[in-house]
């Protein structure tokens, strides 16, 4: 047995025999040719006919609902379409006389050439797609036949670099999963084995010709290949394989499935995202809603101060996509340890009880206020609710919303379309979940963001691994703070969710559901598993008056350990 | 000629999928339209130049446009950049 490392793009695990994808090389005559326009037709021919295969895979991927790999077959249409390269090549054939492969392999040299050079990634990237186009016109120019370098039988494809187009192309019901020696994670073909979720690895350097139709195990879990596997690998990675498809199965039954627990109870599942590149993933796990859409993100991109016009792009963007579902919006909660240049925020000994997201919105008003107005503007576009982090008092609030009313009768003057929405606030401090009663009455909804709770409620650095032993991520403060701020809101008709990391766990779900949470926001690949979760409680033997007084301050659990937070509060 | 400047607010700049539709916009118009940042140049209809000239985020490219449908070419023009760029 060998073992080979990689660099994994998907997980999961590909068992069978190893099949080696070689695409053919063709070797450029320097002959000229006697009949030019014979030449230009050959190549003007082929040009026709790859452009119009580029588009076929384009409408192809566009009916799978695969938008993004759609968007590559579009671009490479259009890169077929380009004025200067066919001057160039019509040059070559008709004055210089080359043959129309010729042409070809030295005017995508050329652009491949540029985009190497190029200093962003991305552009650099794209000279994959040079090569691939390159490839496909020089496939019908010599009349290849690429339709059975996959072979006949399923297997892990090992290829040195596969294009997109060539990706796209494989045959699913052959293919087990895929391996390269090149590539990147940014490439078009890692995109897609993302979008298609074959167990994948690249960058897997070791790549051999004697491989092929060796029996291997792909485990993209462990980032690696084994070839001629020994009986003990075997055995556990086919367990775990089919681990992996028995989960998967199920989890995929629960897509379209309601969130309601057995005796009816229903609870939103919303998912946490950081821009408009997550916004398939919402689509794909069946998320009702986005509860967490940090708009970090905006400012950590961009070297300099974000335009309204940049926020409003992105912002829509997301609404759009997700529209009708609702989406939730955190202001800028930048400040601490998330620095950003351009802010010139002062050094500070205590940042995570510093100048951070709504203070510093509320001392420079005009940074606050593009956001907003861009939030405003997005309003129009979708369901969308506008959430303020970092709340502690109620004056925050009240000025947080007179900034917003400013913006939007600013944006009504101008004559701009201001759509509906809907206000909530962070519960993530000690003192919001104290006066939660208070904040409730200014707000449509809250939201329990629990990491930040768990760290200012215990006076924990969660980052901080010394400090382990004293940390307890049910803390019976925290979670009564929880309990609490739930009932608080609803006294107010306050919505009220949780957005932190508590959401996701699921010997939590049943407590929370208890105490009548509406809505969880967990990572977009927990959805489903919570879904599980949600619909396996039964709450009916449950009393769901609220607890008299005397009863409200016992532990809502007990500690795990009896240390001194055990007896404190037992 | 007609001439307007535009400052790209994409985070990715000038990128593959909108400016392929930009040259298809480009291409629907008799005018040769031209964008121009510093030294570097190319035609609305030339991806692969455009795409070359590593057209960035808070960049201001210079669009010019020249021919008999020049004032719609313009138009049309910034109104795609403003949604697209």
């Amino acid at each position: 047995m060998e073992t080979f490392k990689g660099t994994k793009i998907v997980n999961g695990i590909a068992i069978g025999k190893i099949k080696l994808y070689k695409a053919p090389v063709y070797e450029i005559s320097e002959e000229l040719v006697s009949d030019m326009k014979a030449e230009l037709d050959r190549y003007n021919a082929a040009r026709a006919k790859v452009q119009e295969d580029q588009s076929a895979l384009c409408e192809k991927e566009k009916a799978a609902g695969h938008e993004e790999t759609a968007g590559i077959f579009d671009a490479h249409a259009a890169m077929l379409d380009d004025d200067d390269v066919i001057d160039e090549a019509c040059k070559e054939i008709l004055s210089e006389g080359h043959t129309a492969e010729y042409a070809v392999s030295k005017g995508c040299e050329a652009a491949e050439q540029m985009f190497l050079n190029m200093e962003d990634e991305y552009f650099r990237a794209r000279s994959a797609d040079v090569v691939d186009l390159k490839n496909s016109m020089l496939d019908v120019l010599f009349g290849a036949d690429t339709s059975s370098l996959q072979g006949t039988e399923p297997a892990i494809l090992v290829a040195e670099d596969l294009a997109p187009s060539e990706t796209v192309k494989l045959d699913k019901s052959l293919l087990l999963g895929l391996v390269t020696r090149l590539g990147s994670s940014n490439s078009h073909t890692a995109i897609l084995a993302r979008s298609m979720n074959w167990p994948t690895l690249i960058q897997c350097h070791d790549i051999a010709d004697d491989w092929d139709g060796k029996f291997a195990i792909l485990d993209g879990y462990n980032s690696c290949i084994y070839i001629e596997p020994d009986q003990k690998i075997i055995d556990e990675l086919s367990a775990k394989q089919a681990e992996d498809k028995r989960k998967e199965a199920e989890l995929q039954k629960l897509k379209g499935q309601p969130s309601v627990t057995k005796d009816g109870r229903k609870v939103k599942l919303y998912a946490n995202i950081g821009g408009p590149k997550d916004v398939k993933a919402v689509i794909e796990n069946d998320a009702e809603g986005v509860g967490l859409f940090r708009s970090e993100f905006v400012y950590l991109n961009s070297k300099t101060d974000p335009t309204e016009e940049e926020q409003f792009k992105a912002y829509k963007q997301v609404l759009e996509g997700l529209a009708p579902r609702m989406v939730i919006i955190r202001t800028c909660d930048i400040g601490a340890d998330k620095t950003i240049d351009y802010m010139n925020l002062e050094k500070e000994e205590n940042p995570a009880l510093g100048f951070r997201a709504v203070r510093i919105c509320l001392t420079r008003t005009d940074f606050f206020k593009r956001q907003l107005r861009a939030l405003l503007r997005a309003s129009a576009f979708g369901n969308l609710g506008i959430m303020f982090p970092m709340i502690i008092s109620k004056w925050e609030v009240v000025k947080c919303k007179e900034i917003l009313n400013e913006c939007k009768k600013e944006l009504e003057s101008e004559g701009v379309a201001v759509g509906k929405y809907e206000i909530g606030i962070m519960i993530e401090t000690p003192a919001a979940a104290l006066c939660a009663d208070e904040l409730a009455e200014e707000v449509d909804f809250f939201s329990l963001g629990t990491n930040d709770l768990t760290q200012y409620t215990c006076a924990i650095d969660r980052q901080s691994a010394s400090l382990e032993p004293f940390a307890n991520t049910h803390h019976p403060a925290v979670l009564r703070l929880i309990r609490e701020t739930i009932e608080a809101g609803h006294r107010h008709n306050t919505w009220v969710g949780i957005c932190g990391e508590l959401g996701a766990d699921p010997t939590l779900t049943e407590d929370f559901l208890k105490w009548g949470v509406d809505e969880l926001s967990v990572n977009p690949k927990s959805i489903l598993p919570l879904r599980g979760n949600v619909r396996n409680v039964d709450l009916s033997n449950y009393k769901t008056e609220s607890p008299k007084a005397e009863e409200k301050h016992e532990p809502v659990q007990a500690p795990k350990q009896k240390g001194f937070f055990g007896r404190l509060f037992s | 000629m007609k001439e307007f400047t535009y400052v790209i607010t994409d985070p990715v700049g000038i990128h593959a999928r909108p400016a392929g539709l930009l040259v298809k916009e480009a291409k629907n118009f008799k005018s040769t339209a031209t964008f121009i940042k510093g030294e570097k140049s190319a035609k609305a209809t030339a991806l692969m130049k455009l795409m070359g000239m590593g057209i960035k985020q808070g960049d201001e490219v210079l669009v010019r446009v020249e021919g008999e449908d020049e004032e719609a070419c313009a138009a049309a023009l910034e109104k795609f950049m403003k949604e697209n760029f």
